[in-house]
């Protein structure tokens, strides 16, 4: 390799590497760039907006209202209340729903996966294959399906003499079909980092354990579950905030229905802002989600991660 | 067995148990295929109704009788559904942000993980710092920015916005940090200079992370819906694939045969992209969890 490198050879332009110099800025810079326009910057420019009554269509007046976009959250005699409240309360029913299935179904199939036989490298490209596609896709295809007339599901519910149930109009089942489209379309992620985890424990622990006689169900519960504490601590985290930004499958599936039951507090702060303009109160809204997700990421990790760096 | 130079294949996998029975062996593939099917079956659902015939639609058969391309026919013909502009655009918005970052992310992950300078602690703080903010802040002050910019429904709102994501840096500093250092200062020996060092000495080395890096990267611009959505949402030639079905469902509610094809035409590419590069994609991933 080193030989490689001195096969190199450049007409001497040698820089004085020791002082100062411009050319590591010079590399960073594009990146900065757009990191301080679309990161840093609207960090501030989000809470700035916020204190104003911000309305996108109407720039000549635009009042500074103080905390007032975030006191109506707590208002339930005001406007966004109702709405504002609705969508966290669904936002919360979903991750009841999904978060549980994520990552156990996850646990079960990259433990399925780290087994040794043939045709294991099929299954886990087939698990992971919705992972590649377009929330649009998986949305609309699964809206097809638990279409109430027509679609697959209920066509062979009939089939077998059961009374085919609205699934997108009613509850709970549009947020079955939802919790359904959404484990079909991103459980291949959290089995890949469960399968990676697991293959980082080293077998000599496996080895040592059945020599002692443990069996496979107590290698489980006393090797693997311990050793993957930490990445079922992430992934129980990256799983809770992913579905705390549920807002592609029931804006595609749902439409936020039925009776606003699948609108999301993300839908809701999308409506707000963009639908409806009020972009004061939706940076608002977005800042307290913000919150609440940093506390519930902070206690996941307080509660469940383990006191040592690993 | 252990000093018999054991492969990353022994180190990695748990064997199955000695003396399984031929039943629970049975049992074990009878259990993967019925996994396999959920995964799969949809996805079959979408290829059979794309090929079916209008009669067809509501029928429960899995292979249509009277097999047909009308449903992409008239997705490609119908004047008011440009979808193939759509396709392009995607194509278009995909390729380039992919390229923007490849060497946006490279150059700046080369000067984290390997050259020195004042305030490069400070700046990769403020980097990591963003990982943990949720995405939702950024999203209506970033509109307002780029509405402010005048690129409300162009495509340079479309791409611009996620240059600034920090993942690609830390993806391409961390195997940058893995390379040995003998490779620069043999270079720095010889005379070259940063840039050059860098461009004919350590690209060279890291095809593979920056393969994956660029396959990841293109998937997630290919199948981006929110930000396409509210950049794009008002012109129906500029829009992407992803945002154009979805419009497409909104037109033709109860057409599902044009929507499977539409949404066939969406995932193809994703698939087959898949199916040659899944190593890459996958590595990926794990490391996403390692990080963590």
């Amino acid at each position: 390799m080193v030989k490689k490198g001195k096969s190199l050879s450049v007409p001497a332009t040698r820089k004085a590497r020791k002082k100062v110099s411009i050319v590591p800025y010079l590399f960073i810079a594009p990146h900065l760039l757009f990191f301080t326009a679309f990161l840093a910057w609207p960090f501030f420019y989000g809470i700035y907006i916020s204190l104003f009554k911000f309305d996108f269509l109407r720039p000549e007046k635009r009042p500074f209202v103080g905390l007032k976009n975030y006191a109506e959250l707590f208002d339930p005699k005001s406007v966004p209340f109702d709405d504002f409240w609705n969508g966290l309360s669904n936002t919360g029913e979903f991750i009841l729903w999904s978060v549980l299935p994520l990552v156990g179904i996850a646990l079960v199939l990259a433990v399925l996966l780290n087994r040794n036989y043939p045709g294991r490298g099929i299954f886990r490209t087939i698990f992971f294959a919705p992972y590649t596609l377009s929330v649009t896709v998986a949305s609309v295809l699964w809206w097809w399906i638990f279409q109430g007339q027509g679609g697959l599901v209920n066509n062979i519910l009939k089939g077998i003499g059961m009374n085919p149930p609205n699934w997108l109009g009613d509850m709970p089942g549009a947020w079955i079909a939802i919790t359904i489209a959404t484990v079909w379309w991103t459980i291949g992620f959290n089995t890949i980092i469960f399968l990676t985890a697991l293959q980082e424990i080293p077998k000599s622990l496996y080895e040592a354990a059945s020599i002692d006689g443990a069996n496979s169900q107590q290698q489980f519960m006393l090797i693997t579950v311990p050793m993957l504490r930490s990445v079922l601590v992430f992934v129980l985290t990256i799983t809770l905030i992913a579905s705390a930004n549920l807002f592609g499958q029931p804006y595609l599936m749902t439409g936020g229905g039925p009776a606003e039951g699948t609108q999301t507090v993300i839908y809701r702060i999308f409506i707000e802002g963009i639908q409806r303009s009020q972009m004061g109160r939706a940076a608002a809204m977005s800042i307290f989600v913000a919150l609440l997700l940093l506390s519930l990421t902070y206690l996941n990790f307080k509660f469940f991660g383990s006191t040592q760096e690993e | 067995m252990a000093t018999l130079q054991p492969t990353r294949k022994d180190i990695q996998e748990t064997d199955v148990e000695i003396g399984e029975s031929a039943l629970s062996k049975i049992g074990f593939y009878l259990l993967m295929t019925l996994f396999a099917l959920f995964f799969l079956l949809p996805l079959l659902w979408m290829v059979s109704t794309a090929f079916k015939p209008f009669e067809e639609w509501l029928s429960v058969s899995w292979i249509p009788v009277n097999p047909t391309f009308e449903n992409f026919t008239s997705i490609f013909n119908d004047k008011s559904l440009p979808v193939t502009h759509w396709f392009f655009n995607s194509l278009l918005i995909a390729v380039l942000f992919t390229a923007f970052i490849l060497i946006i992310d490279s150059l700046a992950g080369y000067a984290y993980a390997r050259l020195e300078f004042p305030g490069k602690n400070l700046l990769f703080g403020l980097l990591l710092a963003t990982l943990v903010m949720p995405g939702i802040m950024f999203l209506i002050p970033n509109y307002l920015t780029v509405a402010k910019l005048g690129w409300i429904g162009t495509l340079q709102g479309v791409i611009a916005p996620g240059l600034s994501g920090v993942f690609g840096v830390f993806f391409v500093r961390q195997f940058f940090q893995s390379l040995p250092r003998e490779l620069e200062e043999a270079a720095y020996i010889d005379g070259a200079s940063v840039w050059h060092t860098f461009v004919s000495v350590i690209l060279p080395l890291s095809k593979g992370p920056i393969i994956t890096l660029g396959i990841i990267t293109f998937l997630t611009s290919w199948n981006d819906f929110l930000w396409a959505l509210l950049i794009l949402g008002g012109d129906r030639e500029a829009l992407t694939l992803p945002v154009g079905l979805a419009t497409l469902q909104g037109q033709y509610t109860f057409d599902y045969g044009k929507l499977m094809a539409g949404a066939l035409v969406l995932t193809l590419p994703v698939l087959l992209l898949y199916v040659i590069f899944q190593r890459y994609i996958i590595r990926s991933i794990s490391m996403t969890g390692i990080k963590g």
